[in-house]
């Protein structure tokens, strides 16, 4: 299959756009990545996903498909020549669907308030938060690893890309507001898999590093601010 | 091993009853358990879902599953010799996952809003909740189905909202028929399936928010 049927619209900055990178990769799908440039939202965003309007959008020949978690369960079931994203079984299917839901609906977005907080205690809570969610997951870790290196097992799985994606800016958080949330004391197996997970060849090359996502996020709070002057 | 299945519910409750739909659907019996959350969460949900707290919960042979789009999807793939729910093809199964979250993100959120704010937050509601069920209408087009000729995940997923669409519309003051009709006449369609017929009425369901309403002194 021709490179270009194959395209992804994003910012290499998004944790979401990074999962289906990673989930190509895992398929060993080749494509083009369109660079989103927000501020204005360019016409190819705005017409291929007017419902939300926001990255990742994902193209295959004349099929689209929005929402990160959507576009990586695609992609597992369209390319079944590859290794497989979900488990096989329906129980692991549910419960790695489950986390991956639970990560959209409260980690990712504590670590996004927390990111933008600007008073002490609101950090506080959010800091609070953030870790009580991942002592959830380090149980969760516990009981899908099975003892093996990733919540997929010996791969690389759908839980592994959805929340190794958010590795990056967790670590900017970190950075930002001085915490030790992967502390390797209270969640030693989280802290161990999130650097397995970095190194893994089919992630290296598409998390990005925490001091680049730091300068695009001033970069990007800086031009957020120009708009809403201009 | 006989299958043990147990599902724990709230009757009124729209995830819950995507859940009673699907079982249905594939034929599968089951224990039906109600919990009474106007009165308190049983330690039994707590022990089952300790994450979220809520329903509904599928225990399958003892083992919980939770959120009720991922109910739905485990009785697919754990019953998959039986009427299948979700389409075959990968990019049908993406879309009907991307209008099932759609309609959990958005027409959830604003019919919540439609009844239970007033004033100029009602109206923002009212407008967001309209938009999103014209999206909706685009999306079933002509097909009898959200699932094409077969009823499937994308109408299991939004005909329990049709139970409640009279409380929105009264608490609203708007008509969904007059914006949407072919959403309605989907509707009607789905409740001539026998899963469906045992759904709670819309009057039932109105008449439960009212006397909700009335114990937390919200009227």
């Amino acid at each position: 299959m021709a490179k270009s049927d194959v395209k992804l619209l994003g910012v290499w900055a998004s944790p979401y756009v990074n999962r289906v990178q990673i989930a190509l990769n895992v398929k060993s799908v080749d494509y083009e990545f369109v660079e989103e440039r927000f501020l204005p939202k360019s016409e190819l965003l705005l017409s291929f996903n007017p419902v939300h309007k926001k990255v990742p959008v994902f193209f295959y020949g004349d099929k689209t498909i929005c929402e990160s978690l959507v576009i990586a369960q695609y992609i597992d079931e369209e390319w079944t020549n590859g290794p497989s994203i979900l488990p096989s079984d329906p129980c692991d299917r549910a419960v790695a669907r489950f986390w991956a839901a639970y990560l959209d609906e409260k980690l990712f977005p504590a670590v996004r308030e927390l990111l933008l907080a600007q008073e002490e205690e609101a950090k506080a809570v959010l800091i609070e938060k953030i870790v009580e969610g991942l002592a959830l997951l380090e149980a969760a870790f516990v009981e899908c690893s099975k003892g093996k290196a990733y919540f997929g097992g010996d791969s690389i799985g759908y839980l592994d890309i959805a929340f190794g994606s958010l590795l990056g800016w967790l670590k900017v958080v970190e950075i930002m507001a001085d915490v030790k949330l992967l502390n390797e004391a209270k969640i030693p197996g989280l802290a161990e898999w999130a650097v397995r997970f970095s190194l893994n060849d089919v992630v290296k090359d598409v998390l990005p590093e925490p001091e680049k996502l730091i300068e695009y996020f001033k970069i990007f709070q800086a031009r957020v601010e120009a708009a809403a002057k201009s | 091993m006989a299958e043990e299945v147990v599902l724990l519910d709230f009757w009124p409750s729209m995830f819950g009853m995507r859940a009673r739909l699907a079982l249905a659907e594939k034929g599968i019996q089951y224990e039906y358990k109600e919990e009474d959350l106007v009165g308190g969460k049983s330690q039994l949900l707590l022990k089952m879902n300790p994450v979220q707290k809520k329903i509904p919960v599928l225990i399958h042979n003892g083992i919980p599953v939770s959120e009720s789009l991922i109910i739905v999807q485990y009785i697919d793939e754990a019953w998959s010799e039986r009427y299948q729910l979700l389409p075959s093809d990968p990019y049908q199964r993406a879309q009907a996952r991307f209008w099932a979250d759609f309609i959990d993100k958005k027409v959830w959120t604003s019919g919540h809003q439609v009844r239970s704010s007033k004033g100029a937050e009602q109206e923002a509601a009212k407008v967001e909740f309209m938009d999103s069920l014209k999206l909706l209408e685009g999306e079933l087009g002509d097909k009898p189905y959200f699932g094409g000729q077969n009823f499937g995940f994308l109408d299991i997923a939004f005909i329990p909202f049709y139970g409640w669409f009279h409380t929105y519309e009264t608490f609203g003051n708007f008509s969904i028929e007059a914006s949407c009709p072919k959403l309605i006449a989907w509707a009607k369609r789905c409740m001539e399936r026998e899963s469906v017929k045992t759904l709670p009425q819309q009057h039932e369901i109105y008449d439960f928010v009212l006397h909700v309403n009335k114990m937390f002194g919200l009227d």
